[in-house]
């Protein structure tokens, strides 16, 4: 047992902290800290700076072009990454359907579209889930009927995120619907352009555009686009789902939330007093921190392990449901400690809103983040999903 | 003992809960919300001619209501439709405040709807406390700033609390008076709010003080419960409703025993509620009331949470979802936690009352 980092990582710690340091822009960090909403070309210009670093792509094999860290370097990286206030890199290129087409695409696969990935060619949008198919993604009916050298595509997609900036699509479809349900899907590319592809927005609680519905009707995708085997989509999705939970523990996330409470808190004063010595308020801040103290430990044991070349198993879906628990309690604990000013709404959608809207302390939209962090135990296979798998495998499938 | 609603307060209630079934649903709602001074004038009058600002008021103030369980049963119905109207701030504490200074003529104005009032007396930095005032009242003139001050952009005149030496006295305001100004902004629950400053502004002094400011406070929380209960009946009501609609793996998901137990939980946790609510009415105008209101507040506060967040939970994105009923639900149930002191502020203060 040693719970030090070794000099090699205190090292990589070191560059990537000089990194940021350099490269992240005052104003998009204090964007990112506020939780405004970022442009695509905010998005963007972030992926150019990593991509230039040789560190857009940290969990590729450098064959690809990619980093090739290790688990703990990059639990690092996030780590330093969400204390700087970075822009989360969007996932769904590049370590969503990269690591798919790595172990799946063909040549000709790979050498298209993992390049477009690293230079931002494309932006890549995940159509998984559909109205009907959420828990029970097994069950989605978008089909794809084989015409010649196509598909013909048919259906609907929905909490496709960031979707609007997106020009390209991975999605499940359902090419056999005689089979047992998970046999009958197949893994496509479709490009965004084809017509008969549409993009509606969703607006969620909070008054931000993140998530659509993206409606196919009679979509001509070439058969080229068909990623493995025709049915073995199942194989693939699952095998993606794995590496959508990496870091799923959002260890970084939580850290920086719970300083800036504490920093909201040292200067609200509730009876003469800071609040951060209320005895009820410093119980509950303390009470979450223990809870981050140990599951960034378990995080580590697990990421560890990763390193040495195990695969995460039930303990992803455990670090999922501990990770969302911690990162929503916090969530909790930053409304409650701006009292009243946790109400006004600095809308995005009202022009100028921004600087209307009192924050005093800088706290940020709490409010506004405590309800659209509800979607961190809804997404990604929600929490009910994650303890069914731990139930699975504890006691052999009972329910 | 008898926890029927008196014939009256129940045709109050029946009418009310039709009026807004029928002229505020979702995607009107959301049109107001969205409007420019989000909220509706339409609506405002057409609930003051239903008697809703009335029943806020006693026979002696002019109106035929204003117990404790005549609010209760107005602001549950009020929440159960998510209202954004500010009768809360406009009706009840500022109607309510000018009543108890004998401003007859104004109050009248009130109940027919054609006056709107805001009620001034949160601070910068003061969070929960009803005595922190640092606005200064100098003779009849005004200086100092107020925070959150909900509806102060359409109020006619606000009732501004303000200190004068040792004493804290409540001050009427004309909205147009010299010196005043109001910087609005939505909030994220729907509605309106500002930061009002006062520079030298010219008032008339009410006659009223903190121990009447504390009386408009238990009013207030008595509304702002039964406002979120109401919201709470909806939230689950419409959990309920998808648990046995929505299917997935084959079966309707409340078939679930994981999903069918924390429903059970909610549903046990409104009844709470419910009683919560009561509890704070009925002993409105007893010596136990601030115990019972920090109780109740209290408890709110927690179920209120609880509710919100599960009822999102088990229904999944689509409680995420701007268009879908629970999303604006959800919002007013969490943010009633924000106002006349939070679910901490109350456990404190009850714990000091029970050891006094």
């Amino acid at each position: 047992m040693d719970m030090s980092y070794t000099p090699e990582e205190q090292a990589f710690r070191a560059e990537v902290r000089a990194f940021l340091e350099a490269e992240l822009s005052p104003e998009l960090a204090e964007k990112v800290r506020l939780d405004r909403d970022l442009t695509k070309a905010d998005m963007d210009g972030w992926h150019a700076t990593l991509n230039a670093r040789g560190w857009l792509a940290p969990n590729w094999p450098k064959s690809f072009g990619g980093a090739e860290w290790n688990a703990v370097q990059r639990h690092i990286f996030e780590e330093e990454a969400c204390a700087a206030h970075a822009p989360r890199v969007v996932p769904f290129g590049l370590s969503m359907l990269a690591p798919v087409l790595q172990k799946f695409g063909s040549k000709a696969q790979q050498e298209h579209w993992l390049p477009r990935i690293l230079d931002g060619s494309d932006w890549w949008c995940q159509g998984y889930s559909e109205p009907g198919a959420g828990s029970d993604l097994a069950s989605l009916k978008t089909k794809a009927v084989r015409d010649g050298d196509h598909y013909i595509v048919n259906g609907q997609k929905t909490w496709t995120t960031l979707g609007q900036h997106a020009n390209m699509i991975f999605c499940l479809v359902r090419t056999d619907p005689d089979v047992k349900q998970q046999e009958g899907i197949s893994f496509l590319l479709i490009d965004m352009d084809t017509p008969g592809v549409e993009v509606r927005p969703i607006i969620l609680l909070d008054g931000t555009h993140e998530v659509n519905e993206v409606w196919f009707t009679d979509v001509k995708v070439p058969v080229e686009n068909l990623v493995g085997e025709e049915n073995k989509g199942w194989t693939y999705a699952k095998y993606l789902l794995n590496h959508e939970r990496t870091n799923i523990a959002g260890v970084g996330f939580s850290q920086a939330g719970l300083a800036a409470v504490k920093r909201v808190a040292r200067a609200e004063n509730h009876n003469g007093r800071p609040l951060i010595e209320n005895p009820h308020f410093a119980a509950r801040l303390a009470q979450v921190e223990i809870d981050l103290r140990a599951m960034a430990t378990t995080n580590l044991r697990i990421v560890s392990k990763a390193a040495a070349g195990g695969a995460p198993g039930v303990e992803a879906s455990m670090l999922k449901v501990k990770g969302t628990i911690i990162r929503q309690e916090i969530n909790d604990l930053a409304r409650r400690a701006a009292g009243p000013y946790a109400m006004p709404f600095a809308s995005e959608a009202v022009e100028g809103a921004n600087d209307m809207v009192p924050d005093p302390h800088d706290a940020g939209p709490v409010a506004a983040s405590y309800f659209n962090n509800r979607k961190l135990s809804i997404f990604g296979g929600s929490n009910e999903i994650q303890r069914g798998i731990i139930a699975k495998v504890a006691m052999g499938g009972g329910r | 003992m008898n926890f029927e609603l008196t014939e009256e307060r129940q045709m109050l209630q029946d009418t009310l809960r039709r009026f807004l079934r029928e002229k505020y649903d979702t995607a009107r709602r959301n049109e107001i919300i969205g409007s420019e001074a989000g909220m509706s004038p339409e609506i405002w009058a057409a609930l003051a001619e239903l008697g809703v600002i009335g029943a806020l008021f006693t026979e002696d103030q002019g109106g035929f209501g204003g117990a404790g369980f005549d609010i209760a049963v107005v602001f549950e119905e009020l929440g159960r439709a998510g209202v954004v109207e500010p009768l809360l701030d406009s009706a009840l504490l500022g109607g309510r405040a000018l009543a108890g200074a004998g401003r007859d003529a104004l109050v009248e104005q009130v109940i027919a709807g054609a006056v709107h009032l805001a009620f001034a007396h949160g601070e910068p930095g003061g969070r929960y406390d009803l005595d922190h005032v640092q606005t200064v009242a100098d003779g009849n003139r005004l200086t100092g700033r107020k925070a959150v001050v909900m509806n102060a952009e359409a109020a006619d005149h606000l009732l501004v609390s303000a200190r004068s030496g040792d004493e804290i006295g409540l001050y009427l305001v004309d909205r147009s008076a010299a010196g005043l100004s109001v910087q609005g902004y939505p909030l994220l629950a729907g509605g309106r709010a500002a930061e009002v400053t006062l520079e030298n502004t010219p008032a008339q002094a009410l006659g009223l003080g903190l121990d009447d400011i504390k009386d408009l406070n238990a009013l207030a929380i008595v509304a702002q419960s039964a406002e979120a209960l109401g919201a709470m009946e909806t939230a689950t009501a419409l959990t309920q409703d998808y648990l046995m609609t929505r299917k997935q793996f084959g079966r309707p998901i409340g078939t679930f025993q994981a999903l069918a137990h924390r429903m059970s939980d909610l549903l046990i946790e409104v009844e709470q509620a419910r009683s919560a609510v009561i509890n704070a009415a009925g002993y409105l105008e007893t010596d136990d009331r601030d115990l019972f209101l920090s109780a109740t507040k209290n408890l709110i506060g927690r179920a209120g949470r609880l509710v919100a967040e599960e009822s999102i939970q088990m229904h999944g994105g689509i409680a995420m979802t701007q268009e879908y009923e629970l999303a604006h639900i959800a919002k007013r149930i969490v943010m009633a936690d924000h106002r006349f002191g939070d679910t901490d502020y109350h456990l404190e203060r009850y714990i000091a009352l029970c050891v006094a």
